[in-house]
């Protein structure tokens, strides 16, 4: 089984969120980077795929150069070939034709994506990657098992679980519950220096064509201070919810 | 040329965020001086529609589509957008919703926007409004493409009624077996809960619990307030509860109109992901955590006296208020 893995370099959860250049671009001083977390669920799952069924691995990202450590941490996790698609990441219908062109050109069976990247929380890529290669898709997976060309994908519904089977080749919207926290690989000294070695292909972009445009940012409005209410006096806190914000 | 919206039903009822998104396809349609078109799949009351401004409803009934099918379900609204010849197509984003949306976006070549909070901001070049970085940030997009493809998150918009006569026709999409090769073998869902996607009030608990046997009174608390249980990641991560549960950026996202956080500190994901709720109450014994600078209200006090107290104030107010 060849496994494609879609990673997104987002900054780190953590980060302090500001904007420059007049609010349309997001300001990188000082933030780290990381690999989108709900990518690196499926990554560990791919590499459970790796280790007992003897898939190889790749991972794509598409972005500029300053993205190749998060590329090269994948590699150090386990993945085998990194790919970097050279352009600007615009929007979610670009990215999807990007990779999907990639996931084509390899052939691959399995592409995981995670449901939505932790910066512009488009959730789009996964779905639009599907539909373009006509391909199998599953969201917000929690679950996944493939036996020769059949996958059981458990999914995550609003208020449940629904299992789903399809056969390759599939993609999928990963999150977590692919693996558990715990399951995530933290590359060790031997991982980073063979990562060094592993190729990581930097590949032209087949087109720049777009459907949306991001044209600038705004931060929420700050918050009012707190009401403190004192903890014998509870009938307070009742009473504000009530007549003052009107919740209850 | 009408706005298109899909109406999401489940056994055939609809909920408060499809007529959220039926208000929303009203205020676009307004703007553009046309007319709103429903869709709804296997639904009961499509005549309730009127009462937002739909003027008309094209009702789907078909077995085939009696088990949700992303696929499928895209493929029956594209068609119906290519009729109506809808330019501005509207979708809410429930999870299923956020599963149609992508593929419907490719199908009809129109750009996507999800977690749209606000009408358009302008219409010419379209602009939309949407919240990005885990809420941290709006992000205002342009949808550059012919068709538009909104998708209007829960509890921000909002129910406007307009009452219109709703005209229902049956419409039915014809559909391929492309359509039907992912399969739904089984669905575990609990019938008897309130689930944090529907929830008016969400009740959600922290470490500060100690442990998963402390969780009679988060319940008791939330079946008081008609509430859906939550918790924090290090509590799902823990095994105390189930991930389903786990609320923040990499676990569900909250737009409830009250969330109570009982016994969080709030890490800065947990916020984020909890951060579209209207109110927020916090009730923890360490005044520097930092949920006392993101919440409306707070208490601090040990939790083990305070919530089975709230308890108790909240039964009075019911019994009071029924």
């Amino acid at each position: 089984m060849k496994i494609l893995v879609c990673i997104s370099h987002v900054p780190d959860t953590t980060s302090k969120i500001n904007f420059t250049d007049g609010d349309t671009k997001f300001d990188t001083n000082g933030v780290q980077f990381v690999i989108n977390p709900n990518d690196e669920f499926g990554l560990t799952r791919a590499m459970w795929f790796k280790e007992k069924q003897g898939a190889s691995v790749d991972v794509v990202n598409v972005g500029g150069a300053e993205t190749e450590p998060t590329l090269r941490k994948a590699l150090a996790i386990g993945a085998d070939n990194a790919i970097r698609v050279n352009t600007e990441a615009k929007d979610g219908f670009q990215v999807a034709k990007e990779l999907a062109k990639v996931a084509k050109d390899g052939a691959y069976d399995l592409i995981i994506a995670g449901r939505e990247s932790i910066d512009y929380n488009g959730g789009m890529v996964p779905g639009m990657m599907a539909k373009i290669l006509e391909a199998n898709f599953v969201n917000t997976c929690v679950s996944l098992e493939v036996e020769g060309d059949k996958a059981t994908a458990i999914r995550e519904i609003d208020g449940g679980k629904e299992t789903l089977t399809a056969s390759l080749p599939l993609v999928i919207g990963g999150q977590k519950g692919l693996v558990e926290e715990s399951d995530l690989k933290i590359p060790n000294m031997r991982g980073i220096m063979m990562a060094r070695k592993k190729p990581l292909n930097v590949v032209e972009p087949a087109s720049a064509h777009t459907y949306t445009s991001s044209e600038k940012f705004e931060k929420p409005a700050p918050k009012g201070d707190i009401k403190l209410v004192a903890e014998d006096n509870l009938d307070e806190l009742v009473d504000l919810l009530h007549n003052e914000a009107k919740v209850i | 040329m009408s706005v298109l919206v899909y109406i999401e039903s489940e056994n055939g009822k609809f909920k408060k965020a499809s007529y959220e998104a039926a208000s929303y396809a009203k205020g676009v349609a307004d703007q553009l001086g046309t007319s709103v078109t429903a869709i709804s799949i296997n639904a009961e009351d499509n005549a309730s529609l009127g009462t937002y401004g739909v003027a008309k409803v094209l009702n789907v009934s078909s077995d085939k589509l009696a088990k949700f099918n992303a696929e499928a379900y895209a493929d029956a609204i594209a068609q119906a957008a290519k009729n109506e010849d809808a330019k501005v197509v509207v979708i809410g984003q429930t999870a299923n919703d956020k599963y149609i949306a992508p593929i419907l976006a490719v199908d009809l070549e129109a750009g996507y926007a999800s977690n749209v909070v606000e009408l358009p901001t302008s219409t010419e070049p379209f602009q939309v409004k949407r919240t990005a970085f885990t809420n941290k940030a709006f992000n205002f997009t342009n949808i550059t493409t012919d068709v538009k493809l909104i998708g209007v998150s829960k509890n921000a918009y909002g129910l406007k009624e307009d009452n219109t006569e709703a005209t229902i026709e049956d419409f039915s999409p014809s559909l391929a077996e492309g359509d039907f090769t992912v399969n739904v073998q089984s669905v575990d869902k609990a019938t008897d809960k309130v689930t944090i996607a529907d929830a008016e009030i969400v009740v959600s608990g922290g470490r500060g619990l100690k442990g998963p046997e402390n969780w009679g009174m988060i319940e008791e608390l939330a079946e008081v307030l008609g509430a859906a249980t939550a918790c924090s990641k290090p509590v799902s991560d823990m095994g105390w509860r189930p991930h389903g549960e786990h609320v923040g950026q990499t676990g569900k996202p909250v737009a409830s109109n009250l969330y109570i956080a009982v016994g969080i500190s709030g890490a800065i994901q947990h916020l984020a992901g909890i951060s579209a709720s209207k109110t927020k109450v916090v009730i923890n014994n360490d005044p520097e955590a930092p949920f006392f600078k993101a919440a409306d209200y707070g208490v601090v006090g040990d939790a083990f006296e305070v919530v089975p107290k709230l308890i108790e104030k909240l039964k009075e107010f019911k019994a009071n208020n029924a």
